[in-house]
């Protein structure tokens, strides 16, 4: 694992105002390579604006987001240009979306949609691409005779690992997850859970990753966050947030969990 | 008084449960705890269910959050107070310092046995060889046949999953160790091996808190008993 002397990410001060509504405020935090944040809360406590927040899509009202850049040194995701941001979402960032409808082009092939961001950083070479496509999808189990199919003819839990594959590799080091293990069957979502707890600590990625599912968050997060109406409640370990949880709100979420 | 042999001293360690769904009770747990523990000691927990025995190795763990008090750790050198350590310091010390070994596996779905035993080895040297014949040697030694060796542990039995758990606490040569009932359902011939395993660890210096409700385990392993009642009614 990589030691960096400083953090990642560094968050200080995100408040996210849509009008006069909150979306999220006043959150601060450090992540260091290597860790997973996990980001637990109610429908509409801020999570997804947050996360937007510190991917750089969304511009924060107040705070800033440093990011310890490979290409570009610290920078503040919003601060610097845009040409800057865009490049850092196609190379060292990575975003996995909820619905992986909404990080896919389902009309062009699997091999295409792989290839296509290792074009948008500069790879020219057809053998080259489709080498390092085929080498992704058998890092996500996918078979290699799928390259050529479009991705609408996959089922749910395949789009999900073929937008996770699509994402890493141009080898970002942060990739920010929402939500995307709900909704899979158990076997698959178990499948999924392992491929994330593999590639984290195989390539030292930093991850957030936003999800609803308490169990998913103690398999992958080493940290938590609880959200609710926009404001970060508890933090801390994942274990200590989930064994000994401290806010009521944060006891009601341990309390409602469904034993199996 | 710490001295440098100290690796775990607690100083006026407060743990009470507030229940915010059940109108705010508090529930006192211990308080004024004061223990240290030296290299290759072995302290049992005495006291009856209920006692705060486990509370108190979660609180040494840095899993539970005490109200006031410490909980230094000899960590690379250094005394850190795990109550107040960031969580990178925490996870750190966990890492390479602090082992636990907890009255139930926690199963990951689809990570074989062997796996689940190497996996606190890997995390720490990155050679996953080395760590797999480490996990391979310790299966071996707990009983576990070596066909269940590639298979989860989650259809494993209460007993074969509990060995798996020590397995994987013992994959490591941790300095400091916290074992939560390790032999609670075992045979008598496996309690002899994790016996064994506790005594090796105290030679090499590792310094030992454990929760062992067989006497006859306690005996053989305890260098001295620390009765918890009086923590409880001071709370």
């Amino acid at each position: 694992m990589t030691t960096l002397p400083h953090p990642m990410i560094r968050v200080r001060g995100i408040t996210k105002k849509y009008g006069e509504m909150i979306g999220c405020r006043d959150i601060s935090f450090d992540l260091w390579p290597g860790e997973v944040m996990g980001i637990v809360g109610e429908s509409g406590s801020g999570k997804s604006t947050l996360l937007g927040c510190l991917s750089g899509r969304l511009e924060p009202t107040t705070g800033s987001v440093g990011y310890a850049s490979r290409e570009f040194g610290d920078i503040d995701v919003h601060g610097c240009a845009e040409p800057v941001r865009r490049k850092l979402l196609r190379t060292e960032l990575g975003v996995v979306h909820q619905n992986p409808r909404d990080g896919l082009r389902l009309g062009v092939t699997a091999g295409a949609n792989l290839g296509e961001r290792l074009m948008s950083v500069g790879a020219r070479h057809y053998g080259d691409i489709r080498a390092e496509a085929l080498k992704w999808l058998a890092e996500v189990e996918i078979e290699a005779g799928r390259i050529d199919h479009f991705p609408k003819t996959f089922s749910g839990g395949m789009q999900q690992r073929l937008q996770i594959a699509c994402n890493l590799i141009t080898q970002p080091r942060i990739v920010f997850m929402d939500e995307n293990t709900g909704g899979l069957d158990v076997s698959v979502q178990a499948r999924l859970l392992e491929l994330l707890r593999n590639l984290v600590s195989r390539l030292g990625l930093s991850v957030i990753i936003v999800t609803h599912d308490l169990a998913v968050a103690r398999l992958l997060a080493h940290r938590l966050m609880v959200m609710q109406r926009g404001q970060v409640v508890e933090t801390g370990l994942t274990d200590q947030v989930l064994d000994d949880p401290q806010h009521p709100y944060t006891q009601l979420l341990v309390s409602s969990i469904l034993q199996a | 008084m710490p001295t440098d042999k100290t690796m775990i001293s607690v100083r006026g360690l407060d743990k009470t449960f507030t229940l915010h769904t059940q109108g705010g009770t508090v529930i006192p747990v211990f308080s004024g705890l004061n223990l240290d523990v030296n290299a290759g000691e072995c302290v049992a927990l005495a006291g009856s269910s209920g006692s705060g025995k486990s509370s108190l190795i979660c609180s040494l763990y840095g899993n539970y959050r005490p109200q006031n008090g410490s909980v230094s750790i000899r960590h690379e050198g250094g005394m850190v107070d795990i109550t107040t350590a960031t969580p990178r310091q925490v996870l750190d010390i966990r890492k390479t310092t602090m082992g636990y070994v907890s009255q139930f596996l926690r199963v990951v779905p689809r990570v074989p046995a062997l796996d689940v035993v190497a996996e606190p080895l890997v995390a720490l040297t990155g050679d996953l060889e080395a760590a797999r014949d480490r996990a391979a040697f310790l299966l071996k030694r707990l009983n576990i046949p070596s066909a269940l060796w590639s298979l989860p542990p989650a259809t494993f039995s209460g007993g074969e999953q509990q060995r798996v758990n020590i397995a994987r606490g013992f994959s490591l040569e941790y300095p400091v160790l916290l074992l939560d009932e390790p032999t609670a359902s075992l045979d008598a011939e496996n309690r002899r091996v994790v016996v064994g395993l506790i005594n090796e660890a105290k030679a090499r210096g590792t310094a030992v808190v454990g929760i062992f409700h067989d006497e006859e385990v306690r005996d053989l392993v305890a260098d001295r008993l620390f009765e918890m009642r009086s923590f409880k009614e001071a709370a």
